[in-house]
């Protein structure tokens, strides 16, 4: 059976970027050793059609927003701001990640198919509104993102974290798959909407035996108690791609051990995608749960904040550090996942725009102050670069001040519009727990920019100069950040409208 | 209205930072250039806020004068909204006064990147005028904010050696405070639906929409973030170490501007916000006012460095203008006010002095000197002039503020003027005998014998400052004339609640409100 050409339309950025891995996958015996620099170039022209095709997607009245072959995937305002937002940082890394690959004589064709390939998983997961589809998402670009997190496989660290990440990432999706499979159970699909239409039916098996436990608590129909454990473990499954408290234990050492360039890809790309399926199963289809999602949420959200700052403050090696902070900053959007409704959903998809341009920025940057094989990677390392690199310096600034959430900065707008939320939905006391966090994270932030600016330096890091694609996204990445922190009206809007298809 | 009129505060509040820039273009070899364009700009910021102050005119029955507004954030509704009204223009014109003096005291002592040195001081600038002209919430907490970056690279990098320390302590407590008070924005905007301070009274007016336990916790919530940045006493600690470890413009605006946005913000936001709980809280906060003028003094008293001294000085100072805030007195509070700016420029002095004294001999111990009257009279003279004005000698400027605090708490309470006057002779004591210990007696160090006297430079930063020192004490009427309406309608704002709010007899205040 061919499918209809409006199916495929709607799902033609993941289609475009599946040809281009492959077509780059073939390509990669053909081209001789010195010009492999082409494939990544072939990589941008990729995202940048699969770019169009979502622009195409969402300006056009042909074929226009929808679901695609029978509701497995849905293409709406939500899925395509997620897909911008996936292959600006696939992009970016792809652009910054070239010439690292080249000084450390790593450059192989896989690298950009794998980044490809990661981001079309990535894309089927915020698109997916079909429970096996977000499953299949997950795995493709959690393989996809094994694989790059020991792509310099001669190094025992980056080997190292590449199994853990598979090992415990594997038992993590066993968990999701568990989930689902109740969900199965109970409702017979793993379409969400029909899922959710089942549950919330009158008619369902579970209602009359959930009717007499409302009567016998006098309290509102409980949501079903093997829905719960579904979604306890579907949230398990979840939170390990999240790395929010406690199944965050795999981060720093993954993060440590991956070349920088893929941990900018991962530290952003995989955790933004879990976050669009948290928002679309917990927040959109499995809303009427949420008297029972909340407090997992609210804990959850409470313990990874303090984990991941309090964590970060004995760090001395930057790349585990940041590892930490982005801990703690998955804590900060669970806040905006916890506060929910269109004033949460939105404040946590313009966070994560925020989070992207400050962490894709940071890695990238110090993938190249590191020097060949990453060595210099300690915040000693860092002594005195304010004297011997000043534009460095300065732009590593903007990103721990962003980070830190300090005004004029996306991270400052992306942290108000959280707290907002969470205010608004008489969150008062994790607000201040958040609050207090991130006036945690300045120490260490801070910490980097004392070695940089307060020291004297043995100024070891790197001499070379950053060549002009990191020079790019180091300029759209702080461009970004002071626009996303001055001018947010634009992005604000944006992420409203995007939040808009969970609610109805 | 003019071009340059509508947007006066806009033009002071981003000069410098149009002068920060310049800087940065600037080659880092070029020390001297970099020198003298930050003196340019902050001497031109310097000259548009005494035309401001000069042209805010006190008789306008519109208190906020100078606004303007226009929309910044569209969701949640955040503004672009500058006014000014007696008390932050005051402010503003102290902040620019103290910059190019700022300036100049660092003209020669900071040689190693002077360019990062000034972009730092302008940025600061930016970020203080923006503090006190802003109308809206959120614009006041981003340049609350953002204001802390410079300071800390200012202490951190040029300050003396415990100077990554106390820089650190320095954010860190400022924003343990401002993490309560952004929580009190957010609550507050929960309940008005918006963030303008303009908007939020008249939400809050009689009938306000509050619980008194929500009233309260907001209080709370900005009242600790201000008392951590004046600081009143327990929250104080930061201070000592701030003070000593920053390089001495670091200092001066620290303790000129910086100190003052704590008791502005208690003015400008606790004060008419949230009166019920303002009146609640007074007795304490009072009781902690007092606490902190008498141990600042103890302390001050007792400190071997002189940079300490003045520092702890400082906390007993802002002791009184709290003091002067919370016994609700129009003439307290234009005390207060006067207290603030008089503080700044005389406390201010002394952190310069006692940098030029460190750059001569490298040691501020008062037990290194000894005598110096004979060997820099010029300079022995200066420093008595501004110990004078700092211990509140009548006829200079730390008089005024000090003596209307005083008859304002009499008023209000007749213990708190006898412990306040107490804090007074305790002030005289701490600097009288610093001065004779550094300045009397014979030379018992060979070293201070040839000390250099002031240069040109350094004279003229002394001169600008003794003048008003002296203008202040003897004509103190141009300055409370622009707070009257101020004070006015936020004595008249505390009493319209308290009396809808709990129906007392207007006879139990006669006396109250001009």
């Amino acid at each position: 059976m061919i499918p209809h050409p409006v199916d495929m339309m709607r799902i033609s950025p993941e289609i475009l970027l599946s040809a281009f891995a492959v077509v780059i996958m073939v390509m990669e015996p053909f081209v001789s050793t010195g010009h492999k620099k082409l494939l990544g170039w072939m990589a941008m022209l990729g995202i940048v059609a699969a770019g169009g095709a979502t622009a195409h997607l969402s300006l056009f009245a042909w074929p226009g927003m929808g679901p695609a072959f029978n509701g497995a995937v849905n293409a709406d305002e939500f899925s395509s701001y997620f897909i911008y937002l996936f292959l600006f940082v696939s992009g970016l890394v792809i652009l910054g990640s070239m010439d690292y690959l080249e000084r450390d004589h790593a450059q192989h064709g896989e690298f950009y198919a794998l980044v490809l390939m990661g981001t079309v998983g990535m894309c089927f997961m915020a698109t997916s509104t079909d429970l096996i589809m977000i499953f299949l998402g997950l795995e493709i670009s959690s393989i996809s993102t094994y694989i790059l997190a020991g792509y310099r496989r001669s190094d025992p660290l980056c080997n190292e974290a590449s199994l853990k990440y598979f090992l415990l990432g594997s038992f993590a999706t066993a968990f999701l798959l568990y989930g689902i499979a109740f969900v199965y159970g109970l409702t017979g699909t793993t379409n969400l909407l029909k899922a959710a239409a089942e549950l919330n039916d009158p008619l369902h098996w579970t209602s009359y035996m959930r009717a007499a436990l409302s009567a016998q608590l006098g309290a509102p129909l409980p949501w079903p108690a093997l829905g719960q454990v579904a979604l306890i473990l579907m949230f398990v499954g979840l939170a390990f791609k999240l790395s929010t408290a406690p199944f965050q234990i795999w981060a720093p050492d993954v993060y440590q051990g991956a070349p920088a360039p893929v941990t900018a890809f991962m530290s952003v790309g995989p955790k933004a995608a879990a976050f669009a399926v948290l928002l679309r199963v917990f927040l959109g289809s499995f809303s009427s749960a949420s008297a029972f999602t909340f407090w997992v949420l609210w804990i959850s959200a409470a313990l990874t904040m303090c984990v991941g700052n309090l964590g970060a403050l004995w760090q001395s090696n930057i790349k585990r550090l940041l590892a930490y902070s982005s801990i703690a900053h998955a804590g900060y959007v669970l806040v905006g996942v916890t506060a929910g409704g269109s004033r949460g959903i939105s404040a946590v998809l313009y966070y994560l725009v925020a989070y992207a341009l400050m962490n894709v920025g940071v890695f990238i940057l110090i993938a190249y102050l590191a020097g060949a094989g990453e060595r210099l990677v300690d915040i000693d390392d860092y002594k005195g670069l304010a004297s011997a690199r000043p534009a460095v310096a300065a732009c590593l600034t903007v990103f721990f001040l962003s980070l830190a959430g300090f005004p004029a900065t996306a991270g400052f707008l992306g942290k108000f519009y959280i707290f907002r939320a969470a205010i608004h939905s008489h969150l008062v006391g994790l607000t201040i727990l958040a609050l207090l966090n991130s006036v945690v994270s300045v120490y260490y932030y801070f910490k980097i920019i004392v070695a940089m600016y307060m020291h004297e330096g043995k100024t070891e890091t790197s001499e070379a100069i950053l060549p002009w694609p990191v020079r790019a996204v180091l300029a759209v990445s702080i461009l970004g950040i002071f626009w996303l922190g001055l001018a947010p009206n634009g992005f604000a809007g944006l992420s409203t409208l995007a939040s808009m298809p969970l609610l109805k | 209205m003019s071009w340059y009129t509508a947007h006066i505060l806009s033009i002071i509040t981003f000069l410098p930072l149009v002068g920060a820039v310049v800087i940065a273009f600037l080659g880092r070899e070029k020390a001297s250039a970099i020198r003298w364009t930050a003196l340019i700009f902050s001497v031109l910021t310097f000259m548009i806020t005494v035309c401001l102050y000069t042209r805010f005119d006190p008789q306008n029955i519109k208190i906020m004068q100078f606004e303007e507004l226009s929309p910044w954030m569209v969701l949640p509704p955040v503004n672009y909204h500058l006014g000014v009204d007696g008390l932050s223009a005051l402010m503003i014109l102290l902040a620019g006064f103290l910059t190019p003096l700022s300036v100049l005291v660092s003209w020669s002592s900071i040689t190693s990147r002077p360019k990062e040195f000034f972009i730092f001081l302008l940025a600061l600038e930016t970020g203080m005028m923006g503090v006190f002209a802003s109308l809206d919430l959120v614009l006041f907490f981003v340049f609350w904010e953002v204001m802390l970056i410079p300071m800390y690279f200012l202490i951190g990098i040029w300050g003396h050696e415990r100077r990554v320390y106390a820089a650190i302590k320095f954010v860190l407590f400022t924003m343990v405070g401002s993490a309560l008070m952004l929580t009190g924005i957010i609550y507050l905007y929960n309940i008005t639906g918006t963030f303008d301070l303009q908007g939020i009274m008249s939400h809050l007016g009689a009938f306000s929409p509050l619980s008194p336990t929500a009233e309260r916790w907001l209080f709370l919530a900005f009242f600790i973030a201000f008392a951590i940045k004046v600081p009143i006493f327990p929250f104080h600690t930061w201070l000592p170490d701030a003070h000593v470890e920053a390089p001495t413009a670091g200092s001066v605006i620290l303790a000129g501007v910086l100190l003052k946005m704590g008791t502005y913000g208690m003015l400008r936001f606790c004060l008419p916000l949230f009166p019920e709980a303002s009146r609640e809280f007074a007795p304490v906060i009072c009781v902690l006012a007092i606490i902190g003028i008498i141990y600042g003094a103890l302390v001050a008293m007792v400190q071997p460095d002189l940079k300490k001294l003045v520092a702890y000085s400082s906390v007993a100072h802002l002791g009184f203008c709290v003091l002067g805030i919370f016994v609700f007195r129009p003439e307290a509070i234009e005390g207060a006010i006067y207290q603030m700016f008089s503080h700044g420029v005389s406390t201010g002095a002394l952190f310069m002095l006692v940098g030029m004294l460190y750059e001569r001999r490298h040691t501020r111990l008062i037990s290194e000197f000894g005598g110096l009257a004979t060997s820099v009279p010029i300079y022995s003279t200066f420093f008595l002039i501004v110990v004078l004005s700092s211990l509140g000698l009548p006829m200079l400027n730390g008089f005024v503020g000090e003596f209307l605090i005083i008859v304002g708490s009499y008023y209000s309470h007749a213990a708190y003027a006898a412990f306040a006057s107490a804090g007074v002779v305790l002030a005289a004591v701490y600097l009288l005998w610093m001065y004779q210990r550094v300045f009397y007696g014979e030379i018992t160090n060979e070293k201070n014998r040839t000390l250099p006297d002031c240069n040109f430079r350094e004279k003229l930063i002394l001169t600008i400052i003794v003048v008003v020192i002296i203008a202040m004490g003897v004509y103190p009427q141009p300055f409370l004339r622009r707070m009257d309406k101020g004070v006015e309608s936020l004595m008249l704002r505390m009493e319209k609640h308290t009396v809808i709010m709990t129906d007392r007899t207007p006879a139990g205040r006669v006396g109250v409100g001009r």
